[in-house]
């Protein structure tokens, strides 16, 4: 029978079993990635959720900063290493240059009072020699026409992906780019997330917005066409100015310091005009080849491959322009090795592969495998990965010191809070009943143990709206709430459960009970809680309530009906967050700023609050520069809402994550999204580990075969007998 | 039989409206064209004026099912429902509402999923036929016995658990296939050999069940009794005569499958991180894109008829004595 394999089939067979196992070449098995890799300076890392827009003027999630944050680079960046998050110039050559105008177009010194300003002028200088990255929208003919601009039918019929226009070409970054980009922004057809804000302060911002939906329209009735092309170097924006090849400048309404921290964020990146001009082509468009897929910039890293179904690549930009390490930090830095590429230039790796996980199963399984540079870590593996000791200090566990994994952690930039309706003739007003309710269930609402059931420990209790690290909070005992916390015996202590009844009684609502009707006082919570876990969460605000006497009814709801509750201003309890744009404190005080509440039209005040002197307060913090004047101000800001109590202050969460030995450089930056080009990897001590920790064991299925085939002998046996049987 | 299958394309188009105005009603229900909006939009900083364009963009700000502004058939023409579905019937998917085109997403994405399916269903039923085939052989012996006890321990695991020890046996503790993630052309193989594997698995309790009453019905009839009588041997009754005459059920239902191997599996996508159909429409609603939902909801209702006309016509081709009027 065997021979009947000739040599050429014997050995196809076996090329065919290494194909399927890629493990003739010495690699492990169950390896995901390509032999060709293995040794290069290659980041592994997931993504579970595809991104819907990578153009700089629509993106606005995390998910797709990831990504554009690394081909995008506006004019300014946070520093790597130093906290709190300081501004540096990423393409700028330096700072901008800020000046304030007065309402007669008169200089102002750089302390002029507020009021006093009519106008801010932003002066940016970029850095002359930088180029995009190679892309086909820059590809020429010898006649200096650009190639790819004009594509017949024909010419696409080829054509199903970026890479299949073979030629590229590259240009230099001009200032001309970064005015383009903010025209952009102002497009209504880019629907940008942030025109609305932009329209209160950029010059004629509103106005250009106006014009080009009529422009738009326009050439939509001339053309018939859906999507006509706008070239929108045709139109000017009368807050804008182009100086020089190199420098521009934007002109703002009045002071608006926290623009600073706008042009950190890839909505200010540059934007060529060649890419609306080539991505506007019907042929690209009907094959999904827009700007929205297929970014063009001038950082570090560029996209070689977007299938967000599969796996997106990031490989380093070859007409990147260099930049440098820093080479100051804070002193802990030095410590952690976090300055031993100080001063080199960046990026340190090649490409970084982010593949879809959407599954944290697989994920974390893979990150243990060495197959994955990095990991969060989920509430399934909480507890395999981290361990609290007696002193609530969080470790790690053996197994993953052992394997050499290295824990980080940080409070993140965001709040979970629990808001109250404002408007709601029970908890909400401004009466003095109302508010002494709302105090009381802030101190029976006992957020560490939600903090310690629910988000593993991995929260910090906050004491105000403003988390900490950003200008205004303040940690310690001279942080906290006093309407909630005392210090007995100089430590810090939640209220008792004694003083929060008293306050019930005061307001009106002894043991829970309205003594004025003599019924129980209930309270409806609109919370989003679909997942098995959920029920576990709402009995425990059950309980916390209970402890009042106040009975607490669940309303359960999906997300959409409970973003409809809120723009109605019909709910009266409720959950919620914020996630920090920039690290200002005006970007958390906002949130209960009276005219943004939400019922009156989609502001961000969700809990609807509204007091007059935080409000008039608000106002004049909002624009000023970090000083101990604003820093009274906000304090009196925090004050108000701490006694006023629209919100239960909830918990700054805190980041937990993990990475192998063989990556470096990592510090959670939680303001920076462009962080990839500091990492570093040691490929060969990851290759080590990936082949010690990933031999292949066979024995089991050896045994499985051998059993199975054991299995079959007394069949056969009963299929012999029964045969002898029939023959009998 | 050409006169019965126009017959029945005819009676699929108010099945497929039918099919379209229940997704569509479902999808309303649960979400207003604002909700798309926004989850589109993004969730911070959203304007209602930004939250208008994208509607009227996108033809959703049109009246769902009657629009009482408009007069005569534009009543029902122009709305949502109409101007959505409409071109679904010419097989033109449009854009997602991202702004993808459906089409080539679908046909893309089809691929992986029938990478898993179409093994999965082969290797399944040979293996599934093979063990019913062994366990009627040793009807009512030992084997028999532990044989249907295994099959009934093996189905009432939930595929979940298949797949989660699967990735946890054979990718974690033996390393010997990636855990998820898959690739293009020969590369995919290494990923496909666990899914498969676990199709496999998760498959034979029922199937072989299932093939094994098929099997013990058959034994028992007259034609058996008398192969018996003619002398033949017990393995040329059952792989001569039994197995031939059970085919005919065994390919009916196959075939009624076929089409719909195309939409992928919702789950074993999902873990295995295989960029197919299921996970496609899984996305699509957890984004809430009507545009993907109603089509691949449509395309699987399609896929469906095709498979229930393909079954009619292999009763003819497989019974003689079928004759489709």
């Amino acid at each position: 029978m065997l021979g009947l394999f000739t040599k050429p089939l014997y050995l196809s067979a076996i090329a065919t079993v290494c194909l399927l196992f890629t493990g003739c070449d010495g690699s492990p098995w169950n390896s995901p990635y390509s032999v060709a890799d293995a040794q290069r300076p290659v980041l592994y890392s997931s993504f579970s959720e595809r991104p819907n827009h990578l153009d700089p003027a629509r993106s606005y999630s995390s998910n797709e900063y990831a990504f554009i944050a690394q081909i995008y680079e506006p004019p300014l960046q946070y520093h790597f290493l130093k906290r709190p998050y300081t501004l540096v110039p990423l393409a700028a050559e330096a700072m901008p240059e800020v000046s304030y105008i007065d309402k007669r177009g008169q200089q102002l010194p750089t302390d002029a009072p507020v009021e006093k300003i009519a106008f801010s002028e932003y002066l940016v200088r970029i850095q002359p020699g930088i180029k995009y990255q190679p892309h086909p929208m820059f590809a020429r003919l010898e006649d200096g026409t650009l190639r790819y601009h004009d594509l017949t039918e024909k010419q696409l019929d080829r054509v199903h992906t970026l890479t299949d226009l073979s030629e590229t070409g590259s240009r230099e970054l001009t200032a001309a780019d970064y005015l383009y980009q903010i025209k952009r922004l102002a497009f209504p057809r880019f629907h940008c997330p942030i025109a609305g804000v932009m329209g209160e302060y950029i010059v004629g911002f509103k106005a250009y917005s106006d014009q080009l939906k009529q422009v738009e329209q326009q050439l939509q009735n001339e053309l018939g066409e859906e999507r006509p092309y706008v070239d929108l170097r045709d139109y000017e924006m009368e807050g804008l100015e182009l100086v020089d090849n190199y420098s521009y400048k934007i002109r703002l309404k009045g002071k608006y310091p926290q623009f600073l921290y706008w042009m950190a964020m890839p909505f200010f990146a540059p934007m060529p005009w060649e890419a609306d001009h080539f991505y506007a082509q019907p042929g690209l468009r009907v094959r999904n080849i827009k700007l929205d897929w297929f970014p063009v910039g001038t950082g570090p890293f560029m996209l070689s491959e977007n299938n967000p179904n599969l796996r997106m690549v990031l490989e380093r930009n070859p007409n990147f322009h260099g930049e440098r390490y820093p080479y100051d930090g804070e002193p802990e830095d030095y410590v952690a090795g976090l300055l031993d590429d100080a001063d080199r230039v960046m990026p340190f790796i090649e490409k970084a592969i982010y593949s879809l996980e959407k599954e944290t199963i697989p994920y974390w399984n893979k990150f243990l495998q060495g197959y994955y540079d990095t990991s969060g870590i989920s509430s399934d593996s909480f507890d395999q990965a981290v361990l609290f000791d007696a002193q609530g200090e969080v470790g790690l566990a053996d197994a993953m010191k052992e394997k050499g994994i290295h824990l980080t952690t940080a409070v993140q930039t965001s709040i979970g809070y629990f808001g109250f309706n404002m408007r709601d003739p029970v908890v909400g007003g401004g009466s003095e009943s109302a508010r002494l309710l709302r105090r009381a269930i802030s101190i029976a609402v006992d957020y560490e143990e939600f903090i310690s059931i629910f988000a593993n420990g991995r929260g910090v209790v906050a004491q105000g709206p403003i988390p900490l690290g950003i200008f205004g909070a303040k940690s310690g005992k001279e942080g906290i709430n006093r309407y909630v916390y005392e210090q007995v015996n100089g430590k810090i202590k939640r209220r008792s459960l004694n003083e929060a009844k008293q306050l019930m009684v005061q307001a009106g609502y002894p043991e829970g009970r309205d003594q004025k009707t003599g019924k129980s006082l209930v309270l409806y919570y609109d919370a989003v809680a679909t997942g098995p876990d959920d029920k576990a969460r709402m009995n425990w605000w059950r309980k916390q309530f209970t402890k009042l006497g106040i009975q607490l009814v669940v309303r359960n709801t999906d997300y959409n009906r409970f973003q409809e509750k809120m723009r109605k201003g019909t709910g009266q309890l409720f959950s919620w967050g914020w996630n920090a744009d920039y690290p200002d404190p005006e970007n958390f005080l906002f949130l209960l700023y009276g005219p943004n509440a939400k019922a009156d039209g989609e502001g961000e005040n969700a809990a609807n609050y509204t007091n007059p002197e935080f409000d008039e307060l608000f106002m004049r913090m909002k624009n000023m520069d970090n000083s101990p004047q604003r820093l009274r101000i906000i304090d009196r800001m925090v004050e108000i809402l701490r006694s006023d109590a629209p919100w239960l202050w909830g918990y700054y969460p805190k980041a937990f994550s993990l990475h192998h030995h063989w990556y470096h450089n990592v510090k959670p930056n939680l303001m920076a999204n462009n962080t990839l080009k500091y990492k570093r990897i040691e490929p060969e001590a990851r290759t080590m580990q990936q082949s010690q920790w990933n031999r292949p064991v066979l024995w089991p299925v050896i045994t499985l075969a051998v059993l199975f085939l054991l299995s079959l002998i007394p069949a056969w046996i009963l299929f012999r007998r029964r045969e002898r049987s029939r023959l009998q | 039989m050409m006169a019965y299958i126009i017959r029945r394309i005819l009676y699929a188009i108010p099945i497929l409206i039918g099919v379209n105005i229940i997704t569509f009603m479902l999808f309303f229900v649960v979400n207003s064209p604002e909700d798309m909006a926004r989850m589109n939009l993004g969730m911070k900083r959203i304007t209602p004026e930004a939250i208008q364009q994208w509607k009227e963009e996108r033809g959703y700000d049109k009246p769902t099912l009657y629009n009482e502004a408009k007069e005569g058939i534009e009543r029902v023409t122009d709305t949502i429902f109409f101007q959505k579905s409409l071109k679904l019937f010419q097989f033109d998917f449009g854009s997602s509402d991202s702004g993808r085109d459906i089409g080539y997403d679908i046909s893309q994405r089809m691929w992986p999923s029938l990478a898993i399916a179409l093994p999965v269903l082969i290797v399944g039923l040979a293996l599934n036929i093979t063990f019913a085939l062994l366990i009627a052989f040793f009807r009512a012996t030992y084997i028999d016995f532990w044989g249907v006890v295994t099959c009934v321990i093996m189905m009432s695991i939930s595929s979940l658990f298949y797949i989660i020890g699967g990735q946890y046996l054979v990718g974690k503790l033996l390393h010997l296939v990636p855990i998820s993630g898959y690739d293009t052309g020969l590369a995919s193989l290494k990923f496909l050999i666990l899914p498969v594997i676990i199709g496999i698995i998760g498959g034979i309790g029922a199937g072989t069940r299932w093939y094994r009453t098929l099997f013990l019905e058959e034994i028992n009839r007259d034609y058996v009794r008398t192969a018996r009588a003619k002398g033949l041997s017990e393995q040329w009754v059952l792989f001569g005569h039994v197995f031939k005459n059970a085919l005919i059920p065994i390919l009916t239902g196959v075939v009624a499958v076929l089409p719909l191997l195309f939409m992928g599996s919702l789950i074993t996508e999902s873990f295995f991180g295989i960029p197919g159909l299921g996970s496609y429409t899984i996305d699509a609603i957890n984004n809430q894109d009507f545009a993907i939902v109603r089509s691949m909801v449509f395309l699987g209702s399609v896929l469906y008829i095709i498979g229930l006309i393909m079954t009619d016509i292999s009763y003819t081709i497989v019974d003689p004595r079928v004759r489709l009027q």
